[in-house]
């Protein structure tokens, strides 16, 4: 198969990459690019797990054919942390237990980004529909949730 | 499967009629579950949210014009297209989760041809209509006549819709959309309904168009309904006979989601609440527009 030149901003850093037309944003993130943060758990938009943010929003990269990456701006989990330093939805995840096993954190990460991003101060409804697009079987959600407020306080300074 | 990204409507027209296995795509929300699903995968994607008009929300003096492929969170998002009609905003922005909001679209939620699918019973109440692109131009069809069947639509393999065009809310007009699941978010429509009321002077109904969703095999008007309205101020027993002539509108199926039985229930109780919001937001627009 031929495979097409891709060019976009990753994490902030201009990346390129060959894939082939049919595979999915998600496979070429983590077999092309080696980010394997995102993960994919139904492959079909359900479940969250893969979500990244495309220009500022967020979106299942498991739904993307990966050429419609091309000119775009990307942010996977990897680009979170800063200089080692970790996001605060990141160390209020780890302070307050909002994770077992693990393998959903990385989406309800981005999507908890791409919420605080457009409204820094949402009620606890509101992340809680912000949040309906990501699935997980450990948590019972309370907790995802309680980290996402204290992390929002934390962002504005309170 | 190669992927091609036309930028001119004129562009992807011969793209599609030069290659029979060539399939359109907006946010492929539907196009990749049912690939993984098993479906037989096109020879070429067609992706249309490189071509400009297909990606737009614009408004002149008399309508509005919505890209086939805009993003349904670019409808909900916009404050002066979701206050003149908030029904259809609403049904827009019950497509999926946020993520599925920033690639779902109105053309994608019509040309998939599911019966649940939540934007067209506010699309048909409103009279959107749909400008279609093929070989030999552009042609106009009613949002009603485009779908034929689940998965079944009047448009040709080399045809694709490229913007909706929805004439501005008159006054003492208003739109309202509801859905019933059994859960608050990401589900499918066990029922939807949709309302559109214009209002006289007197405060009594000048006009009404009802669709109902999910409970036939398309989106069915309820002609019964609307009649009992005109004229009426959507007094009780007027309602009643809303929501009876709703439920008689319905064909639906037994599923897991609901049985014939409560299908048709939910219709009209659906319909008669949709009716009741359709007029209070009509009683608010009651100035210049």
């Amino acid at each position: 198969m031929p495979r097409t030149h891709i060019t976009t901003v990753i994490n902030g850093d201009e990346t390129e990459f060959l894939t082939e037309d049919s595979t999915s944003l998600l496979n070429a993130l983590r077999d092309e690019v080696g980010l394997t943060g995102a993960k994919e758990g139904c492959g079909t938009g359900d479940c969250g797990a893969c979500s990244i943010l495309v220009d500022d929003r967020v979106n299942c990269a498991c739904l993307m054919f990966a050429p419609e990456a091309d000119g775009t701006v990307i942010v996977t989990v990897e680009g979170l942390a800063d200089s080692g330093e970790l996001h605060p939805l990141q160390q209020c995840f780890l302070e307050g237990a909002a994770l077992q096993c693990g393998i959903c954190t990385p989406g309800f990460l981005m999507a908890a980004k791409a919420l605080l991003d457009k409204n820094p101060d949402p009620t606890e409804t509101e992340i809680r529909y912000a949040l309906a697009g990501n699935l997980c079987r450990c948590t019972g959600y309370d907790k995802i949730i309680r980290a996402v407020q204290e992390a929002a306080r934390e962002m504005r300074g309170q | 499967m190669k992927y091609v990204a036309p930028s001119s409507v004129e562009e992807a027209a011969s793209l599609l009629s030069s290659s029979p296995s060539a399939q359109v795509f907006a946010g492929a929300t539907d196009v990749v579950p049912q690939i993984r699903a098993g479906r037989p995968a096109p020879d070429v994607l067609v992706d249309l949210k490189k071509i400009k008009e297909l990606v737009a929300l614009n408004s002149d003096g008399d309508k509005w014009t919505v890209g086939a492929a805009t993003p349904t969170a670019y409808l909900t998002e916009d404050d002066a297209f979701s206050h003149e009609f908030p029904g259809l905003a609403e049904a827009a922005g019950l497509i999926g989760s946020d993520q599925i909001q920033n690639r779902s679209s109105l053309g994608g939620n019509l040309c998939n041809a599911s019966p649940a699918a939540d934007s067209v019973p506010a699309m048909v109440v409103n009279g959107v209509r749909a400008v279609v692109a093929g070989p030999n131009g552009t042609r106009v069809l009613d949002v009603s006549e485009v779908v034929t069947g689940p998965g079944q639509t009047a448009l040709d393999d080399d045809e694709f819709i490229v913007e909706f065009e929805i004439d501005k809310m008159p006054s003492r007009s208003g739109d309202a959309y509801l859905r019933m699941i059994p859960r608050t978010e990401m589900d499918i429509a066990v029922v939807g309904a949709g309302a559109r009321v214009t209002l006289a002077d007197d405060g009594s109904i000048e006009q009404a168009v009802l669709a109902l969703g999910a409970v036939a095999p398309t989106v069915v008007r309820i002609p019964d309904a609307e009649q009992a309205l005109v004229g009426s101020t959507a007094d009780e027993e007027t309602l009643n006979a809303v929501a009876a002539a709703a439920s008689e509108a319905c064909d639906p199926i037994d599923d897991k989601r609901g049985t014939v039985e409560y299908r048709k229930q939910v219709a009209g109780v659906l319909a008669k609440r949709a009716v009741v919001i359709a007029i209070e937001r009509a009683e608010q627009r009651n100035g210049t527009n």
